[in-house]
């Protein structure tokens, strides 16, 4: 009897959970068709709620960790009261094990685990992007040489690659930072060159090469403008990957150090918590969660759009 | 065909076994010294180097770590002397239990909901799954994993430490290890699952399925008949691919569940920088990786008999 009330419970508290975000999302939807441009405001119009409630999600994360040392209310590092104290006024969300505001590590955690994702991400997709329209475009040796490289590399597990480099580089933020973008790299890098083979076999490619315009200019001005929208969607999807392989690297310990406030580790050192039936620890893991279903369901509808576009 | 297919597989193989060995070749400045640290005299790192074979030109070290690891003598750990092999020999069959046990549950049950999602698609059952996995796609597996733990371990249903003997019965091992294995389950279904789904919708979108359709057989029949037959290949792609997926997942599953594998013992060296460990580690996962992709697209070759008796 006792399960069943608190399945029904649980259940009832599901299907709030979803019409509050439902509600959310379509009111976000709402305000941002009234505020903007007509063109804009048409596309947004077709957008799906799983995709106004995931640029809502987006959004707030943005202006949290733009925002983090005036909303916080104690500092990253401060050391405010006991270890494991329960949820109160003053500390909203408890402290952690070392006594440090667990809100106030979740506020900044989002501008350290976002900001690093977003730099690595950043990173791999100007290298993968760069090599793979070079690659495309030159064709011949380079093409065979680059392609040859990242088929190498992309044969090991990228998880086990990584804790392989992180051994022999040494853990620390820069390095991990380094060693995901080298390994996410080679996925852009596919997905860049095969996009641009289709790109550059076109008759307005040769016209362009024929009035002489030269490597830059034929890349930035006439293949990359074409590959831009599965790109675009490439980066949604790869920022996902990215972050979710430093969260993981950080909760195996092998990421972003202490005492930088960090998802991944903040789950490791409160773990014990979770033991004692006490969800905090599960909060972080749940922002990790949050923000790559709401970047997913972005994508997804991008995706869509997309593929049904040229239908 | 085929034998080609198994070439380029050792072909690979040989090449990984190069990186991976290769990788500490690439490290700045000597391993002795870098393991040793700065305060190390000339005669200890001089005495470690000989010890370690370092003085050997690099392709003579290599040859002699091949032969090792093809004899499973993979040599001695930097930490704390022992011979690897006696360190990997029981974890790698903690390892394979706990995949296979996911993947006993996971294979059938993504499977039958890929296909139920395809038959029934833009029906609400469909969509409701494309959120949720989309959802769990995006979940870190140490989420998952915590989220288990909080509703089943808490309450005492399920052990949330998987702590496993030799001596321990195929009962009690299946009973400890569950939550592993259901994390895992969760983890590789959403991918299976889409990736089945997109394969079949695929297949129904083709010519001979709807001329079938048009002649009236039976939707059963037609799905048994017509399509399966077809659909195999892509089918055994996808079990494959998460198969390997399986592997990586394993490693973070592993720490959370203080699980004695092969991904604890290299994340455990990652930290100690006991890189002879690591690399070992490493080879065994990516071989595993290597092989299975090898092993599926053998499969999906020889179930179709275009590409077996090709002209």
């Amino acid at each position: 009897m006792e399960t069943l009330i608190s399945i029904l419970f649980f259940l009832f508290w599901a299907a709030l959970v979803i019409a509050v975000a439902a509600l959310a999302a379509w009111l976000f939807r709402a305000v941002i068709i009234a505020v903007s441009p007509k063109n804009l405001a048409k596309v947004l119009r077709t957008a799906p709620l799983t995709a106004s409630f995931g640029m809502l999600i987006i959004l707030i994360y943005v202006v949290v960790s733009v925002l983090a040392p005036a909303i916080a209310p104690f500092g990253e590092r401060e050391v405010v009261g006991g270890e494991y104290l329960p949820w109160d006024s003053t500390y909203i969300l408890g402290t952690d094990n070392l006594g440090r505001d667990m809100f106030t590590r979740i506020i900044y955690g989002a501008r350290n685990t976002v900001g690093i994702a977003f730099v690595t991400t950043a990173l791999a997709f100007i290298a993968g992007a760069i090599f793979g329209l070079l690659a495309a475009t030159v064709g011949g040796w380079l093409d065979q040489i680059l392609s040859r490289i990242v088929d190498v590399l992309m044969a090991i597990p990228a998880l086990i690659f990584a804790l392989l480099l992180l051994t022999i580089v040494g853990t620390s933020i820069i390095n991990m930072i380094l060693v995901i973008a080298l390994i996410d790299s080679t996925r852009v890098f596919r997905l860049a060159r095969a996009v641009a083979m289709n790109i550059v076999v076109m008759d307005y490619i040769e016209a362009a090469q024929l009035r002489g315009e030269g490597l830059w200019r034929l890349i930035t001005r006439e293949i990359l403008p074409n590959a831009m929208a599965p790109l675009v969607a490439e980066f949604g999807l790869r920022f996902c990957f990215v972050f979710l392989a430093i969260s993981a690297l950080s909760f195996l310990g092998l990421g972003i150090q202490p005492p930088t406030a960090d998802w991944g580790s903040m789950v490791r050192d409160n773990a014990t918590l979770i033991t004692f039936g006490d969800i905090t620890p599960l909060l972080p893991a749940g922002a990790i969660a949050l923000l790559t279903v709401a970047v997913n369901f972005v994508v997804d509808w991008m995706l869509h759009r997309a593929s049904g576009l040229k239908e | 065909m085929i034998a080609q297919r198994i070439g380029l597989g050792l072909l690979t193989l040989f090449v990984i076994s190069l990186l991976i060995f290769g990788a500490i070749e690439l490290l700045p400045g000597d391993l002795a010294q870098e393991i040793l640290g700065q305060s190390a005299t000339p005669e200890t790192v001089a005495a470690f180097r000989r010890e370690l074979g370092l003085d050997l030109p690099a392709y003579e070290r290599y040859l002699g770590w091949l032969g090792g690891v093809l004899q499973g003598d993979f040599g001695n750990s930097l930490a704390n002397g022992r011979p690897i092999a006696d360190l990997i020999a029981g974890r790698l069959g903690n390892t394979l239990f706990l995949a296979l046990y996911a993947a006993a549950i996971a294979v059938p049950l993504s499977l039958a909901l890929g296909i139920l999602a395809a038959l029934y698609r833009n029906s609400l059952y469909d969509r409701a799954v494309n959120v949720f996995t989309l959802s769990s796609i995006s979940f870190p597996e140490f989420f998952v994993a915590y989220i288990l733990i909080f509703y089943l371990a808490q309450s005492g249903f399920f052990p949330s430490i998987a702590k496993i003997t030799p001596e321990a019965s195929l009962a009690e091992k299946l009973y400890r290890t569950f939550l592993p294995a259901l994390t895992l389950t969760l983890v590789v279904t959403a991918h299976m699952m889409r990736m089945t789904r997109a394969a079949i919708i695929n297949l129904l979108a083709s010519p001979y399925i709807e001329m079938a359709r048009l002649k009236g057989v039976q939707p059963g029949r037609l799905i048994v008949r017509h399509a399966l037959p077809n659909a195999l290949a892509p089918i055994i792609n996808v079990i494959a691919l998460n198969l390997a997926y399986l592997i990586t997942g394993v490693v973070v599953v592993e720490v959370v569940f203080v699980y004695p594998g092969l991904g604890q013992l290299m994340v455990d060296s990652v930290a100690k920088r006991d890189i002879t460990v690591v690399q070992a580690a490493a080879l065994i996962f990516a071989c595993a990786y290597v092989l299975l992709n090898l092993t599926a697209d053998v499969l999906s070759t020889m179930s179709n008999p275009r590409l077996i008796h090709r002209r």
